[in-house]
């Protein structure tokens, strides 16, 4: 079990950065984004294009950096899909959400229409990469580093938590430091109060979509380096981003990052006692134990 | 083809745009009238076929039995099926709609996702259950002897129809009493209603258990149109998505509507795929189920953004008093 829950703590900081980038969205767009799962899923898949076709054509080498699974091109590759991705969630808002929102239409109907962006995503993956799971480097498995208590754990793993801990920061000091942050934060407390003080919503918008695919690509990277690539590797993770945003408390950014660890965890420690294909069951379960004790979440303020 | 091939063709085509009818009916209570967001209908699906087969295929027997496993086996008449379906997902219903519809609208949504997920995934895995991924088979049919074998489609029509037009009746009268008319302000305007007075909480449960039963009904139907259920049927795509696209092609809020929906996009979907496997090269007919859901996923997005009414959009007066 120990070991579990350090597979928990690395499966949780990947759930982070999707749940850290829906919990913003939902906090200042004010919907579940549906599609959030499968920004994860396209940011996965364009990685392996960039890393298995492009970078090889380009006669990027492939070696690799010490014990870890991967070189130069994903290293190159990790950045630029966190900005294509980012524009390609920038661009689902300006084609599909924006003229929802110019028409006041309720946070249901733009959930359906994240929900439908959502299959859209799924079905491009599928179209282009077929149905079966794929790995960045196929080939047996880097040797895990012993550590105490007869815990394993892969160099490939460290990293990711190195990697998700450094993108918390710095999105953290941009929250914090600079002028968009202290915008998107007012604009999370209250829309029409940012509107009237002179910050450009529109902006804030962009800037959180942003982010939030830029996180999510980031995420799904990670998780088809530690574990495979699927087309349903998104949906998958839907029920476990969720659960953790509204265990944190929709909208807080902090939250997510706790909840998000917590589903990582449980997901983890289950497999000790049930098949692993139930992970998203779990999630469900704990999901609806917190909607029935704590609905506003265990760092959430009461909303109306 | 001869005429006769045809129309075989155009009944079995029916019958499914029938069960899909059924469905988009079920949800068209929840979402056209109250407004809640149930995006498991894939559970629902599941649950209603899984107890109608379990209702009245017989317990395995003998060799069989080496190869089929199910919890129980009760050898009862469609009609029971049918009704434990009904019964079984109505009891779901409530058990999702206790947490989650107090809250905000979209808790709703993701606890049907959940809930369709779970069941799918205990279907698939429990063996001992109702077989696992391989799924039961040889489930009986109703007035099986009355025509020739080939001839039954046209009976199963009838039944199938007929139980829809019973179900859009009820509805219709339903909708059009007192209690239609609280669903819908509760849609429009929750605080306005509940300053009236109105229990909200109840009103919407009530909604989510007489929608969901309906989709067991549906369920049940397909189970016994295809004779033969496995998990791999109740993906989120065929099992949900395609009944939301349904209703809000027909529109919303109109019972017409949400079976002139499901007709209308089932015919879409199958005859589209047959003409989009010929059109395709070779190399991509493998994929053309995708791009078949890919262009479904950007019809209701543009249903969404320039027709959100449907195709006939919501009845202003359901109210034979005002005129």
């Amino acid at each position: 079990v120990p070991e579990l829950i350090v597979y928990g703590i690395v499966l949780g900081s990947i759930i982070a950065l999707g749940a850290i980038g829906l919990t913003l969205v939902y906090g200042i767009l004010r919907f579940a984004n549906f599609a959030h799962g499968d920004l994860m899923t396209a940011g996965a898949y364009i990685a392996f294009f960039l890393v298995t076709v492009l970078f090889p054509w380009l006669d990027i080498p492939d070696t690799t950096f010490g014990s870890l699974s991967f070189g130069w091109r994903m290293a190159l590759a990790f950045p630029i899909v966190m900005a294509c991705v980012a524009m390609a969630a920038i661009l689902f808002d300006r084609i599909l959400y924006r003229p929802l929102r110019m028409k006041r239409s309720g946070p249901v109907i733009l959930a359906m229409s994240a929900l439908g962006a959502s299959f859209i995503i799924r079905m491009i993956v599928l179209i282009l990469w077929g149905a079966d799971s794929l790995f960045y480097r196929p080939g047996v498995l880097r040797p895990a580093i012993e550590l105490s208590l007869e815990i394993k754990i892969r160099p490939d793993q460290i990293l990711i938590l190195v990697t998700v801990l450094s993108l918390v920061a710095l999105l953290y000091l941009f929250l914090k430091r600079t002028k968009m942050g202290k915008a998107m934060r007012a604009t999370a407390d209250n829309m029409e109060l940012a509107r009237v003080s002179g910050i450009d919503t529109e902006r804030v918008i962009i800037w959180t979509w942003g982010i939030g695919g830029a996180l999510a690509a980031a995420g799904g990277i990670l998780y088809g380096i530690d574990v495979q690539l699927h087309p349903y590797m998104g949906w998958n993770f839907l029920l476990p981003l969720f659960a953790a945003t509204i265990l944190g408390g929709i909208g807080n950014m902090y939250g997510a990052l706790v909840g998000a660890l917590i589903m990582g965890i449980a997901q983890q420690v289950s497999t000790a006692y049930l098949l692993p294909t139930y992970k998203p069951a779990v999630a469900f379960i704990v999901m609806i134990l917190i909607l029935l004790v704590k609905p506003q979440g265990i760092f959430g303020r009461r909303r109306t | 083809m001869e005429i006769g091939g045809v129309i075989a063709y155009l009944v079995s085509l029916a019958i499914m745009a029938g069960i899909f009818a059924v469905f988009a009916l079920g949800l068209n209570i929840q979402w056209g009238y109250t407004g809640l967001f149930n995006i498991g209908i894939a559970g629902f699906f599941c649950i209603g076929a899984y107890t109608s087969a379990l209702i009245t295929t017989p317990m395995p027997t003998g060799l069989y039995a080496e190869y089929v496993r199910q919890i129980f086996g009760l050898n009862l008449p469609f009609i029971l099926g049918i009704l434990g379906a009904a019964l079984v997902c109505g009891f779901i219903a409530y058990l999702i709609g206790y947490p989650t519809l107090r809250l905000r609208e979209d808790y709703l949504a993701i606890a049907t996702i959940g809930i369709a997920e779970t069941f799918r995934l205990i279907f698939n895995n429990e063996h001992w259950l109702a077989n696992g991924p391989r799924g039961l088979m040889g489930l009986p049919q109703p007035l099986q002897g009355l025509v020739e074998p080939r001839y039954y489609n046209y009976v199963y029509l009838l039944i199938v129809l007929a139980i829809m037009v019973v179900i859009y009746l009820s509805i219709e009268r339903a909708i059009r009493s007192p209690w239609g008319r609280v669903l819908r302000a509760i849609r429009e305007d929750e605080i306005a209603s509940a300053m009236s007075g109105k229990d909200i909480f109840t009103f919407k449960m009530q909604s989510l258990i007489f929608g969901s039963m309906i989709m067991g009904v549906a369920g049940a139907l397909y189970a016994h149109y295809t004779k033969a259920i496995s998990p791999g049927v109740f993906t989120p795509l065929l099992g949900t998505f395609i009944i939301w696209v349904m209703l809000m092609a027909g529109g919303s809020g109109n019972n017409k509507g949400a079976i002139l929906g499901a007709f209308v996009i089932w015919f879409i979907w199958t005859i589209g795929a047959k003409v989009l496997t010929d059109l395709l090269p070779y190399t991509l007919k493998a994929r053309a189920p995708y791009i078949r859901f890919l262009i479904i996923g950007i019809l209701l997005e543009i249903i969404l953004i320039y027709r959100p009414q449907g195709l006939m959009g919501e009845e202003k007066r359901v109210s034979k008093m005002i005129d």
